[in-house]
């Protein structure tokens, strides 16, 4: 990471900017429980992506960067502040809005690939692609991850690389704006879990999504075009990669 | 190596407090088990209850009343036959008496009372069939005007002691003085003759000064009706067949055992019926219990199964981790037997109130008894644990190792290989989801076809049941009984007396018929007796289409056969005959005769053993002229007090019994009591139903929500996973359907066939209301359980579920 061009940038506290910028948040907290028990997850975080870009949201446990994917991605709501998500304002509308939000433009990929046991590889990324608006081929999606030879097996039947690579072309089958990985790599070996990581930076790259990779590995944040830093709940640090690496040079 | 020394001294240790929480984590599906062992237990503590508290009042009533072991009827016989009866090898104690049946003519009730008039028991220091006085004294000896009379009647007619009631006796008028009321071990079950149901505000039995009765019916010196006790190990058909030879000459109509005579029938045969209810419905509630057990215990050590691990390496034994799951089993029964007590308790107090107004005891009360409590407390207690036995030795045999590793994902496989490839190719996912999960967990979804089929079953049965009471009234009294009235008379009369009869107001029909004992035997093609023999009847009819119409299978009405006989559907079963064949009817009465009658067809009936022969022949047969012995009568509705009065103008008159009114009190005693056992059965079945789907639900619940929450996850709306959770349920309900009523059918024949005695059938009733009706029930209760399990798919927490850790 020492030879890694880096350069910090201030964060934006202005309003959401237009143009290439496809998700923004203001002011996000989260705050569980109450009184002595009051637990404050996510303090006053501003942040904006842009389009295409590969960012990795770096972390120790407990830094709040699950809670800021989860707020992002639509699976839980802020206790303040607001989410853009290209113009569109997300805090506060409705369940089934934010339902079609994950339906039509986000993925998440998790640390457990959370597959569905009683349906194949290819079957597990059909259900994404029957739902969505322009997806691609399951076939393709496999194929992009390198499992085009694996499609007709069952999760019961695929190494835990494999499994979590089928996760990524279930994520990616619906050409998603935004795709979200918490900790993609974090129940892989090292060697299995850089065949992931290729296979997330070829989509970021051939399919434009907005790609956050969550994680507690500094040694990954080499990959990003941009790195946020976490910690106690507050951003505290955003470096931009002028030349990020390929993950086949990374190791941990 | 034990470092937990003195953990034993902890009555309450950390693993009970977490059986506790686990307990009350799972409520739902525990109360759902202890609700259908509560079923299974309270129909247990039901039957068991009111069988122990029946038989044993009967047999302490029995004992302290004297009841007679054999009964014998004759026409006439002289007092000095007793001492050659009283020295029958076997017997004991030998009393003879008059028993005959007149009449009460009360003022203000339209229509003749018919009475059983008995020798008052207590003349010249007998000890048979003593009465249990409840008001008032006994008969003095001598006094010709005092009577005794029933205790259901003076009760149902506001009669006491001090009253006076004119009767009629062998056609004389005579008004005695009620000295007493009374009950007897002999009629704890009154009925009139020919009547099914006791109604006690038309039938007494009257007990008189043996004098005054043997003058009234010209048996001076003489007796018509004789009972035995029997000697310590003597043999009953002996002696019966022994008093048999000495009544042949004084027109002796056969001797019964105890087990024959018509009470003790009917509270023998109720007794059967309560031990086919607690042996066939208890035991459907309580494999299903065991089956739910397994499963919710099953899932309850899959997803703890790291807590195991936990616990094994901290040093627990086998033993005592499997100790701990079985102790959840056992809470479940202990729940499930607490609440089969409440309502098994509230059932049998029930049953008894019944039982007091059909049976009369001077004493019957609702006994719980330590052995019901027992017997149902360990079968309930004992049925989750058999059903979480194998759960539990899992857990057991668990190495700390293999419980801490992750499980590997479950290994599915496409289903039905290449032919239904096409078919699988067009379901959508989400349906491929619900089916192959359905077919991944074979056991479970058996278990809750199962449960629901079994639900099914007893929904079935509960609902058939008024239909098939319905059919069998509507069988006997309207497409049989095509009469309005029936009266027999004291003795035998001239055919002729029918136009007698016919000139009472608003009488517009009458038919004569005689019914006489026979034994009757079937006879093979070469003329040779089946063995069988049935102690019953020959009913002559008048041939052709009559009053009491006999129906085939088919529909068609069967006329009365110039020459052989009508054979009812239960007696030729019995007697192991059908169209073509013959049977030998040995005649116990007049002259004996013993005549061979081909069986010119076999009618459909669900009441008593019926055998119809021309009139004229039965009369030919038993030397006799053209007589009848009663009448049938169709009678104007407009003027039945007319023809009430009449009657009490005709004293040859013994009996008369109106369709009408046995009709009401068949609907009344059985409707209200179907009714309600019916509305309890429903429960029963709903409870059991609701219970399996539940269980069945909340488990794929927890088994799926992972899955369920990725798809949420994916974009998939609340529907459409609900889809998915409940589609599975929806299919194995669906599935669980017609095996259900093929289950149903079953049971509803094994219930009819342990409750079929001689006297009725139920008839294997099923309307397509019933069908209906269950499918109705069925579905409202899995749509039910479907919304209450939907809402708990609602709270589902997205991020906790995708966080941790399958």
């Amino acid at each position: 990471m020492t030879d890694m061009a880096q350069q910090s940038e201030a964060i934006s506290d202005l309003a959401p900017q237009e143009g290439s910028v496809v998700l923004s948040a203001r002011g996000l907290s989260k705050t569980y429980g109450a009184g002595e028990a009051e637990v404050r997850a996510l303090i006053d975080v501003d942040l904006d992506f842009e389009s295409g870009e590969l960012i990795v949201l770096l972390g120790r446990s407990g830094s709040g960067k699950s809670t800021l994917m989860n707020i992002l991605g639509g699976l839980d709501s802020p206790t303040s502040g607001q989410v853009w998500f290209q113009g569109e304002d997300l805090t506060g509308v409705e369940e089934h809005a934010v339902t079609q939000y994950r339906r039509d433009h986000v993925s998440f990929v998790f640390q457990f690939y959370n597959l569905i046991a009683s349906l194949t590889a290819a079957e597990n990324v059909a259900l994404v692609t029957e739902i969505a608006r322009d997806p691609m081929r399951p076939q393709d999606a496999l194929e992009m991850v390198g499992l085009g030879a694996r499609a007709d097996h069952f999760p019961a039947e695929l190494s835990g690389g494999e499994q979590q690579r089928v996760a990524i072309a279930r994520a990616i089958a619906k050409r998603p704006e935004l795709l979200l990985c918490d900790e993609p790599t974090g129940a892989l070996d090292s060697k299995t879990g850089v065949l992931v990581l290729q296979a997330i930076q070829r989509i970021n790259r051939e399919l434009g999504s907005t790609t956050v990779l969550i994680t507690h590995n500094q040694s990954i944040a080499g990959m990003a075009d941009r790195v946020f830093t976490m910690a106690d709940g507050r951003l505290v640090d955003v470096v931009r990669n002028t030349q990020p690496v390929d993950p086949g040079a990374i190791a941990w | 190596m034990r470092v937990r020394g003195g953990r034993g001294l902890h009555l309450f240790g950390a693993l009970d407090r977490k059986l506790l929480r686990d307990l009350w984590r799972l409520k739902g599906q525990v109360a759902a088990i202890a609700v259908v062992i509560g079923c299974g237990g309270a129909v247990l503590v039901m039957a068991l209850s009111a069988l122990n508290s029946l038989s044993l009042t009967a047999e302490a009533y029995y004992e302290r009343y004297r009841f007679a072991q054999v009964f014998a009827e004759n026409k006439r016989a002289p007092d000095r036959l007793l001492l050659a009866i009283r020295d029958i090898p076997g017997v004991q104690t030998a009393e003879t008496r008059i028993s005959s049946y007149g009449r009460i003519e009360l003022d203000w009730v339209a229509e003749p009372i018919t009475a059983r008039f008995v020798s008052s028991p207590e003349r010249r220091g007998g000890v048979l069939n003593r009465l249990a006085i409840r008001a008032g004294r006994a008969v003095a000896a001598g006094r010709s005007d005092e009577v005794v009379i029933s205790e259901p009647f003076a009760l149902a007619r506001g009669l006491s002691v001090g009253d006076r009631l004119p009767i009629l006796i062998n056609g004389s008028r005579r008004t005695v003085r009620i000295v007493g009321v009374a009950l007897s071990p002999e009629f704890v079950y009154a009925i009139a003759p020919g009547a099914l149901i006791p109604d006690d505000t038309r039938f007494a039995v009257v007990w008189m000064d043996h004098e005054a009765l043997a003058s009234a019916y010209d048996l001076d010196g003489a007796f018509n009706s004789v009972t035995l006790s029997l000697a310590h190990g003597a043999v009953a058909t002996d002696v019966i067949a022994a008093l048999d030879t000495l009544l042949e000459r004084y027109g002796g109509a056969g001797a019964i055992e105890r087990k024959d005579q018509l009470s003790n029938w009917f509270l023998m045969n109720e007794l059967d019926q309560l031990r086919a209810l607690a042996t066939v419905l208890p035991s459907i509630f309580l494999v299903a219990a065991a089956f739910l057990t397994n499963t919710v215990v099953a899932r309850l050590i899959a997803t703890e199964q790291r807590e195991i691990g936990l616990m094994k390496a901290f040093g627990f034994s086998g033993w005592e981790v499997g100790l701990h799951y079985a102790k959840f089993a056992l809470c479940v029964g202990g729940l499930g037997v607490l609440l089969g007590w409440l309502v098994g308790k509230e059932l049998g107090q029930f049953q008894t109130m019944i039982y007091n107004t059909q049976f009369h005891f001077p004493f019957l009360e609702f006994r719980l008894s330590w052995f019901e409590l027992t017997v149902s407390g360990a079968i309930g207690i004992l049925t989750p644990v058999t059903g979480a036995v194998w759960a539990v030795r899992r857990a057991a045999a668990l190495t700390p190792a293999a419980a801490m590793s992750p499980p590997t994902p479950q290994s599915f496989r496409k289903m039905g290989g290449a032919a239904l490839a096409p078919i699988a190719a067009r379901l959508d996912h989400a349906t491929r989801i619900l089916l192959r999960q359905a077919a991944r967990a074979p056991v479970r979804s058996s278990i809750t076809v199962t449960g629901v089929a079994l639900s099914v079953a007893v929904l079935m049965l509960a609902l058939q049941w008024p239909d098939a009471i319905q059919a069998l009234a509507r069988g006997h009294f309207h497409d049989t009984m095509r009469r309005d009235a029936t009266v027999a008379f004291f003795e035998a009369k001239a055919v002729e007396t029918r136009f007698d009869l016919g000139r009472l107001p608003g009488v517009m029909a009458v038919e004569p018929a005689r019914s006489v004992p026979a034994d009757l035997v079937g006879l093979t093609k070469d003329m040779r007796p089946r063995g069988i023999v049935h102690r019953g009847a020959l009913d002559g009819v008048a041939p052709g289409r009559g009053m009491e119409a006999a129906i085939d299978a088919d529909g068609w009405e069967r006329p009365t056969p110039a020459a052989g006989v009508l054979l009812g559907r239960m007696l030729a079963d019995k007697l192991g005959v059908s169209a073509g064949d013959s049977i030998r009817a040995d005649i116990r009465t007049g002259v004996k005769p013993s005549v061979v009658l081909p069986v010119n067809g076999v009618f459909e009936n669900n009441m008593g053993m019926r055998a119809f022969v021309n009139l004229g022949d039965l009369n030919r047969a038993l030397e006799d002229p053209p007589v009848m012995e009663m009448a049938f009568l169709r009678l104007d509705p407009a003027e039945r007090t007319a023809f009430y009065t009449a009657l009490k103008e005709t004293p040859a008159i013994s009996v008369l019994s109106v369709k009408k009114h046995a009709e009401t009190k068949f609907h009344e005693t059985l409707g209200e009591t179907v009714l309600i056992f019916v509305s309890f059965f429903v429960g029963f079945a709903a409870a059991l139903g609701a219970g399996t789907v539940y269980n069945a639900a909340r488990t794929t619940l927890s088994e799926r929500s992972r899955e369920l929450a990725t798809l949420r996850v994916l974009g998939f709306t609340r529907w459409e996973i609900s889809y998915i959770l409940l589609g599975e349920i929806a299919l194995l309900v669906l599935i669980a359907l017609p095996l259900g009523y093929a289950a149903g059918l079953g049971l509803i024949w094994v219930m009819a066939k342990s409750f079929e005695t001689e006297l009725f059938r139920v008839p294997l009733v099923l309307e397509a209301s019933t069908i209906g009706w269950t499918l109705v029930l069925t579905l409202a209760i899995a749509i039910l359980i479907g919304a209450v399990v939907r809402r708990q798919l609602d709270h589902l927490d997205l991020i906790a579920v995708l966080k941790t850790r399958e």
